[in-house]
């Protein structure tokens, strides 16, 4: 989702609440229902405060222990350690007294930005900025009264540090009044200051990961991981075709299969459940259905490149537009006219999607790893009928996200309700890694024709761009909010707004969302996914027709955009830009901005028979303040690792409406000797804050492309990047 | 049937075919060792049989009956093996589902070839994925815990 217009009054507008649980202190706020999603107003609308309710964020025990409740979901991205530095910072807490779990589901825990309880956009940081600081500053003001009256002296004589409240020698720690702190009324929180930057201890200085002890241990636990007693395990057979249904099925070889319990029909196909994976995989395997395959069974991926390119060259629903571009192309001294394509993807998370469910007359227990708990509860209320307070979220660690474990129909956990509601009993439903890559919810493909003119000197003036590709909100509850006069803004975003585009005095943008029965959904960067690629590849092709090196172009197009100058000028410097390239080496260089942060990858590239060899990578980020600077190097390194290996091997295809890959052999990601040097620079600065989850992986797909143009003159318009057999370096 | 895990013995009643990775996840609770494709193409279920790394998802239980089988649980009795302890000075993990196997192929060739090099860390950990892309702190990481592990 675009990380786009947070109204900052609603981030402030809090409603406080301290509250007392289990003889310790608890700090919680409730969000106004300012969220700009309708599916979130119902869960957004103001709840009772409850002593027991859990719309808290943080807790602090006789122990001393400070547990802190995530309103956000922990996929890699390092927010478990993040929003507890937040509210230890301003809360002078012991930092090895912290502890984290995930929230329930439950409106306090809703986005501030978004209304919604969710994880995506790489906003978790910045909009949870102020919250978590608030709960902090919150608790510690109590915790300083609690002292205060306690040892009989004003609070303006005591100051707080490491965990403890201070009066000269004495230390009274935060263990020993919480009691007494939590009885105490939460003071007004425009009574509250937060620190003077100068004063931060760990924003910007940085913390370790706190959820590394169980992760290196195996102690973690991921949905995949939950046990009980009782659980079954499902597998389930889907259509081989989008959009086909189940004719009628023979469950007997099937529940031959020893540790088979029952078949069961979902409305998404026929459930197999058994004692464990290996059972209900086994059985699945025998199961027999004759599907009905639908409207799609003709799908096919070289049909609809051909579809999306013939598109490509009609108009479409104008997304911007400024000027007479056909005229000013008309006048221009040289045109560039070229076709760009990307393919369908699949976010392929290294924990194979699963969901376990629980049903019982009171309410309904979901274990999941998912990015998007208010819709997973609004849908598993419709499906049992039970309320969405009785819908009890217990959200896991996610074994990577990207995108898959937010669905706007929550395909995954609807699913694995429906099987539990079916098998009337408590089921784990797994999807095996072939169910993953075949399942759909792909990031969409797209063709893009764009044709800018160039004035002698190089400078675009005049830039036509149509591009062709699915939407992803469309349909979805999101859709009134993304979608405006047939535009989606998330088709276009990193287009639309390009300063190439937007910098160039006669332009036009134009968007054909064609439909094709291929489920799709936002990818790691989105929209950014694609457009970085083609935006920073064609750009690089724009240097090369006005005869100029990239950066210095890239220099001049940008020269108004200080936040895509700050960390292009220092990835080029770090990256030694200018210096010649080693013999058998190519330089390419891509800054792109997205999700409110501004990266620029320098890479260094060879080619050997044909295979492209990425040996050093340089980034630079301006991401506003960097709340956790190591944690930032950490995503900008995963972001590229991510958007490398979709560029080099990333494809879904379909032939006869059947999808051709089906794990990692034949849909391959990344490996380790793939994987370049990395070094990320971070730009000091001031400025608004922005995510680093995401934009690390637009600019490296083009950054790539423009050095292997450097060294083999062969422009890659495709991705996954195909040389031609022809092409060797010079 | 019988297995030696983390060195304790159990008893076992499973198929014989039965994938010694859901063994130990559906039968003997043990959910360190992870599942990612079942062919054997991610690394995440690797496992130590007799100290030799092995993908669980594709070893039948009956092959390593009466063997000695760890897994990241009984990598070490306190989570201080080396190559734990590196992992978490360069704050290697992200969402940590594929380090189970990382540490455990690692760990297996830091028991072989003590001074790895960058080639042989590659080499060794090529068949281990992982989609946020640890890769570069893994390879720094390998280095620390040889260090680590000779200091």
């Amino acid at each position: 989702m675009p990380a786009d217009s947070v109204a900052s009054s609603s981030r402030r507008q809090f409603l406080k609440a301290g509250v007392v649980l289990g003889g310790g202190l608890v700090i919680g706020f409730i969000v106004p229902a300012a969220g700009r999603f309708a599916l979130a107003q119902n869960a957004a609308a103001p709840v009772a405060v409850a002593p027991f309710a859990p719309n808290a964020f943080l807790r602090i025990a006789a122990d001393d222990s400070v547990t802190v409740l995530l309103s956000h979901s922990e996929m890699g991205q390092g927010i478990w350690t993040t929003l507890p530095m937040l509210i230890a910072e301003e809360l002078d807490a012991d930092w090895t007294k912290m502890k984290v779990e995930h929230a329930p589901a439950a409106p306090a825990y809703a986005h501030t930005a978004f209304g919604m309880q969710m994880t995506g956009g790489s906003t978790s940081t910045w909009s949870e900025f102020d919250r978590y600081r608030m709960a902090g500053a919150t608790a510690r003001a109590l915790l300083l009264q609690a002292a205060a009256q306690r040892l009989g002296v004003p609070v303006a004589e005591l100051k707080t540090e490491n965990g403890a409240v201070v009066l000269g020698d004495q230390r009274l720690r935060y263990g020993e009044l919480a009691d007494a702190a939590g009885q105490l009324k939460a003071p007004d929180p425009k009574t509250l200051a937060l620190k003077d930057p100068k004063d931060w201890k760990l924003i910007g200085k940085g913390a370790k990961r706190l959820d590394t002890p169980e992760k290196i241990t195996g102690r973690a636990v991921f949905g995949m991981d939950v046990q009980f007693d009782g659980l079954l395990t499902a597998v389930v057979a889907r259509a081989p075709v989008f959009g086909g249904t189940v004719k009628s099925f023979d469950a007997a070889a099937a529940r031959a299969v020893p540790g088979v319990r029952d078949v069961v029909q979902v409305p998404s196909g026929v459930a197999v459940i058994a004692d464990h994976y290996w059972a209900a995989l086994q059985g699945r395997n025998a199961l027999q259905v004759d599907w009905d395959p639908g409207a799609h069974a003709d799908l096919d991926s070289a049909r609809l490149r051909e579809q999306f390119s013939a598109l490509a060259r009609t108009p479409g629903a104008v997304a911007v537009q400024a000027g007479d571009a056909a005229a000013a192309m008309a006048q221009a001294a040289k045109v560039v006219e070229v076709e760009y394509s990307v393919p369908y993807l699949a976010h392929a998370p290294m924990e194979p999607l699963n969901c376990t469910v629980k049903i019982d007359a009171g309410g309904c227990d979901i274990w999941t790893g998912t990015q998007f708990q208010t819709v997973d509860q609004q849908v598993a209320a419709r499906i049992t009928g039970l309320k969405p307070e009785q819908i009890r979220i217990h959200t896991t660690f996610l074994g990577g996200g990207f995108g898959r474990r937010a669905t706007p129909v929550s395909d995954f956990v609807s699913e694995a309700v429906e099987v539990a509601k079916a098998a009337k009993a408590p089921v784990k439903t797994v999807w095996p890694r072939e169910d993953d890559v075949r399942g759909g919810y792909y990031r969409p493909a797209y063709v893009q024709r764009a044709k800018v003119g160039l004035a002698a000197d190089g400078t675009p003036v005049a830039w036509q761009q149509v591009m062709v590709g699915q939407s992803i909100t469309t349909g979805t509850p999101f859709e009134p909010f993304t979608v405006k006069n047939g535009i989606d803004a998330t088709s276009v975003e990193g287009v639309a707004d390009s300063p190439y585009v937007l910098g160039t005095p006669a332009h036009r943008v134009d968007l054909h969302s064609p439909e094709t029965g291929i489920p799709v959904l936002w990818w790691r960067s989105v929209g950014h996914s694609y457009n970085g690629f083609v935006m920073e590849s064609l750009v690089d092709e724009l240097a090369h027709a006005a005869g100029q090196d990239p950066l210095a172009y890239r220099q001049r197009l940008l020269k108004d955009h200080p936040r895509h100058l700050a960390a292009l000028n220092l990835a080029a410097e770090k990256f030694g830009w200018g210096k010649p390239a080693a013999k058998g080496r190519g330089h390419g260089i891509a800054v792109h901005e997205s999700f409110g942060s501004y990266v620029a990858h320098a890479a260094e590239v060879s080619v050997d028979d044909g295979v492209i060899k990425v040996h050093r990578v340089v980034c630079a980020i301006d991401c506003g303040l960097a709340v956790n600077p190591d944690n930032v190097r950490a995503q900008l390194e995963s972001g590229l690792a991510f958007g490398l290996g979709a560029a080099l091997h990333g494809r879904i295809t379909f032939k006869d409406g059947r999808v051709e890959q089906s794990n990692y052999h034949d849909y391959p990601v990344l490996r380790l000797p793939e994987m370049p040097v990395v070094e990320v620079h971070i730009v000091p600065s001031t400025e608004k804050m922005g995510g680093v989850g995401e934009p690390g992986t637009p600019p490296i797909a083009p950054a790539v492309a423009n050095a292997v143009f450097a060294l083999t003159g062969q422009r890659l318009r495709d991705l996954p990047f195909s040389l031609a057999p022809a092409a060797r370096p010079a | 049937m019988k297995l030696h895990v983390n060195g304790s013995e159990h008893d076992v009643e499973a198929p014989p075919d039965m994938p010694l990775l859901w063994v130990l996840r559906d039968l003997l609770k043990l959910t360190g060792t992870k599942f990612g494709c079942g062919i054997a193409q991610c690394g995440a279920c690797t496992v130590h049989i007799d100290g030799t790394p092995l993908r669980a998802c594709v070893t039948p239980v009956s092959a390593v009956a009466g063997k000695k089988i760890t897994t990241i649980e009984g990598l070490s009795p306190d989570g201080r093996h080396p190559v734990q302890r590196a992992w978490a000075e360069l704050d290697v993990v992200q969402c940590g589902y594929c380090q189970s196997g990382q540490i455990m192929s690692a760990a297996a060739l830091l028991a072989v070839v003590p001074s790895p090099s960058d080639q042989d860390i590659d080499q060794a950990l090529a068949g281990n994925l992982c989609r946020c892309g640890t890769y570069p702190r893994i390879r720094a990481a390998v280095h620390r815990a040889a260090q680590l592990a000779k200091a």
